[in-house]
């Protein structure tokens, strides 16, 4: 049972896919570790040696945000432009999305589940 | 894709000349653009720039932490509004 940065330890699972369960590691990312830790990528997360498992977790130490130092990163970076009174924060701000996207339709993942309104019925 | 840093951070050369000019004096009253589209230099820092949205001059007090962003960001170009009931029918979620 192998832990890294935190909590993380899904079993049974190759150790490539085993990893992108820690925030900010996706597969891409997950592969050079691996590469550089230089444990075979197919391996499950528990027949890794404990020697292995200290590589992996000193790579990531030393060359990735990760978990909470990286969602702090992006909050403050939110916070940052709510503070600005950036056109990017204001949207932030409202819930809505910020990259200039239509939210005359759509948008739902920002605006969250449908508030029906009065009286908007089909004729 | 991100601006060539080659080529340096873009301001139009007239917002650019009365910064200049009035980096020189010290006259507190905002300087009065259209170009929303300048990029924010650290000169620009502690400045007031009248940044235009269409319809008036909006005043923008320059901090530290804008640079980098582009004066049109500042300065929201549409009238946000709102129907007369909708705290209402929020809260209630009526149909």
């Amino acid at each position: 049972m192998a832990r890294i940065a935190g909590v993380d330890l899904p079993k049974g699972k190759r150790i490539e896919i085993a990893l992108t369960y820690i925030y900010g590691i996706g597969r891409s990312t997950s592969q050079r570790i691996l590469d550089e830790a230089e444990v075979d990528r197919n391996l499950k997360s528990d027949d890794l040696v404990e020697g292995q498992i200290a590589g992996i977790r000193k790579i990531i130490d030393e060359k990735y945000k990760v978990e909470g130092d990286l969602r702090r990163d992006v909050s403050m970076n939110i916070k940052r432009l709510m503070d600005l009174g950036a056109y990017r924060g204001l949207r932030h701000r409202k819930g809505l999305p910020a990259r200039g996207q239509r939210t005359s339709t759509n948008a739902r993942t920002r605006k969250g589940p449908r508030r029906s309104v009065m009286g908007k019925r089909k004729k | 894709m991100p601006r060539s840093v080659k080529k340096g951070p873009f301001v139009d050369e007239h917002l650019a000349r009365k910064v200049r000019t009035s980096l020189g004096t010290d006259s507190r009253r905002p300087i009065k653009t259209w170009s929303r589209r300048s990029m924010i230099l650290p000169e620009f820092v502690g400045l007031t720039l009248g940044v235009h949205n269409g319809r008036k001059f909006i005043p923008v007090f320059v901090t530290e932490d804008m640079v980098g962003h582009k004066l049109g960001e500042f300065s929201p170009t549409r009238t946000f509004y709102s129907h007369a009931g909708d705290k209402k029918s929020r809260l209630k979620g009526g149909k």
